[in-house]
């Protein structure tokens, strides 16, 4: 039954829109599904390669201005950008990689976002090329989310397929062993650093192809939505986080209810201060409610702290401990 | 040549600051193994807290220096005390979360003081903040000197303080081998506690003195951060003489930057520096100087 979980989900994935056809959750479901490709792809180099990258929005915003730029100023249909985008991220992780694989660990990290912060300033500072803050507007393919969302959906399926591949073949193992003790691994002829690079190349194409996806579903994109550091690079370290940290299906979980925390802030409990301030008419509830609506990178700092001291190996790789919590009677029962 | 003495003092001055603000963030790092990525953060509080006190109090910057930084020490400790040492007991796969848990606080200290203030820029006005005086033709902000000098009187007392008291001998000790530290009888736990304390002290003293020439809002905590970076890898990781110099070498590379390419890549020289730094010199200045 365990085995069939996943083709069970993806079914009901298949059929959700054309049963229920509520365009603001199939807005949500795109959103989850852009967020399990880039989500899988921080977890190839982060999760199983043990390489923590704060800076996947640099990955992200790159595919997004190639699709974009393309669109801005060839013409060319922004779809290009879905394999352009992946090679452009490449094109910008291979040299960072080069250099900056130098660095162990925690100040890999911070490399990474020192990555991000660049290309938020050169994207906002070539204003010829990317029309800086004025941001870039395309025209939408279609008027229907439907279509979106099957593209959206595909993407989500091929990035957790190509990561369960990869990890099955002698790359995945590379991996595993980079993260697990890099010296062992470079004692055991494992060229550490070119295998690092292929992870963080993988990783970038993933969330390129993300980017140019977003950039044709959005229609806009402007470098502080693009290369936002809270907003995509913590947002994809939650997903890897709160999934599991080198797991398959991790990202996946991750993704879902990292969204649905996101709109679950962004709308302020869904409406719900919103409501009991009209029905009390206080005007308190009413200013707890726009502040709400406001505070949800707070919540997403709150959840790093909660998240990492109680759940540090996700909602995936926790499941047992989650369960065991939750239901004190199904220990016991296995005990006796 | 006066635009470059001129360029030179203003790089000095900076230089000085960038010093103290590294050096909290190098003894973290020494002590602890992990870069702390709410150090920008924590220095926004604490000029919070001087803008709170000089703002509805009317007291001075610089006597404020004894109400943020003792505040900043605590703030330092119950941080290290109720979440990154509990940490060390948790079972994870990635030994980056202690570096995570540091983003997270730094974001939840971020919203919360743009909650209390809102996004709006904030300055402490005083008689000091524009009067300059001249040596020759190069002009020195009172204020900025006046900083400098208190940065390298706190880095002086740090080195005294590491050099010759017991509990800075144990900072050294844990930094240098925790387990031989611990079999010493060394408290480490209480030693990392402690030292958290006075790295966020000693940034807090950062924040506080640059508040007389400075604007404040809630976000101001990320670049300093990455400028605390920039200058610990430019000193060599976790060297407090490194640290030093790397922050005299951001200061003097910024503001020759500002002068001869512009001020818009402020934030891409430190980026630059860093890099030339990973390709040339890796390991940073405590290369050259080995301490």
């Amino acid at each position: 039954m365990k085995k069939f979980m996943p083709l069970i989900l993806l079914i009901i994935l298949i059929i959700f829109p054309l049963v229920y056809q509520n365009a603001y959750y199939q807005h949500l479901m795109i959103l989850v599904f852009i967020w399990v490709a880039i989500g899988s792809g921080w977890n190839m180099i982060a999760g199983f390669t043990g390489q923590v990258s704060f800076g996947d929005a640099a990955f992200f915003g790159t595919g997004a201005y190639t699709a974009g730029l393309l669109a801005h100023h060839f013409g060319i249909s922004a779809w290009w950008g879905m394999a352009f985008g992946g090679i452009m991220a490449m094109a910008v992780a291979f040299p960072f990689g080069w250099i900056c694989f130098r660095l162990r660990g925690a100040y890999f990290a911070l490399a990474s976002l020192a990555l991000n912060e660049v290309c938020r300033h050169i994207a906002t500072i070539a204003e010829p090329l990317t029309q800086g803050m004025v941001g870039i507007l395309i025209m939408p393919t279609f008027v229907s989310k439907i279509p979106y969302y099957y593209i959206a959906l595909a993407l989500a399926v091929v990035s957790v397929i190509s990561v369960q591949f990869i990890m099955q073949t002698k790359w995945g193992y590379y991996f595993l062993s980079i993260r697990e003790d890099q010296d062992a691994a470079e004692s055991l002829g494992i060229d550490t650093h070119r295998y690092k690079m292929v992870s963080l190349n993988i990783a970038a194409f993933l969330t390129g192809m993300a980017g140019a996806l977003f950039m044709n579903y959005m229609g806009f994109i402007d470098p502080e939505v693009v290369f936002s550091l809270h907003d995509i690079s913590i947002m994809a370290i939650l997903v890897g986080i709160v999934g599991g940290v080198g797991t398959i299906y991790g990202p996946a979980v991750g993704a879902f209810v990292m969204v649905a925390v996101h709109e679950f802030f962004r709308t302020g409990f869904f409406g719900f201060f919103k409501g009991l301030a009209v029905l009390t008419g206080s005007d308190f509830l009413n200013i707890a409610a726009k502040y709400i609506s406001h505070a949800h990178v707070l919540g997403f700092g709150i959840l790093v702290v909660l998240v990492i001291l109680y759940l540090p190996n996700g909602i995936v790789g926790d499941w047992n401990k989650l369960v065991g919590k939750l239901v004190p009677f199904k220990k016991k029962e296995a005990a006796t | 040549m006066e635009v470059f003495l001129q360029t030179l003092v203003a790089g000095i001055l900076k230089g000085g600051l960038y010093g103290l603000i590294g050096l909290g963030m190098s003894l973290i790092m020494g002590v602890m193994g992990i870069i702390n990525l709410a150090h920008g953060q924590l220095m926004m509080v604490a000029m919070y807290i001087t803008f709170v006190l000089s703002h509805y109090l009317g007291i001075d910057p610089y006597l404020s220096l004894f109400v943020s930084m003792p505040a900043l020490f605590l703030l330092g400790v119950v941080i290290q005390k109720y979440t990154l040492n509990p940490l060390m007991e948790v079972d994870s796969i990635l030994p980056e979360n202690q570096v995570l848990m540091t983003v997270g606080i730094g974001m939840v200290l971020t919203e919360i003081a743009r909650f209390i203030f809102t996004s709006d820029y904030k300055s402490v006005r005083t008689s000091y903040s524009d009067a300059t005086f001249f040596l020759g033709e190069i002009s020195f902000s009172i204020a900025l000197v006046i900083a400098f000098f208190i940065a390298i009187g706190f880095t002086l007392f740090m080195f005294w303080f590491l050099l010759k008291t017991d509990i800075g001998r144990s900072i050294r000790a844990t930094a240098q081998d925790k387990d031989a530290a611990l079999l010493m009888g060394v408290n480490s736990k209480r030693i990392t506690v402690i030292t958290f304390g006075l790295g966020s002290a000693l940034v807090a003293a950062a924040g506080t003195v640059l508040m007389p020439v400075y604007y404040l809002f809630p976000d101001i905590g990320g670049p300093f951060t990455r400028k605390a970076f920039v200058i610990t890898i430019l000193g060599g990781l976790g060297s407090t003489v490194g640290a030093i110099f790397g922050g005299l070498t951001l200061g003097l590379a910024e503001a020759f930057g500002a002068t001869y390419i512009g001020m818009a890549y402020d934030d891409m020289i430190g980026l630059l520096i860093f890099i030339l730094v990973l390709l040339f010199l890796p390991g940073g200045f405590k290369r050259l100087t080995k301490i």
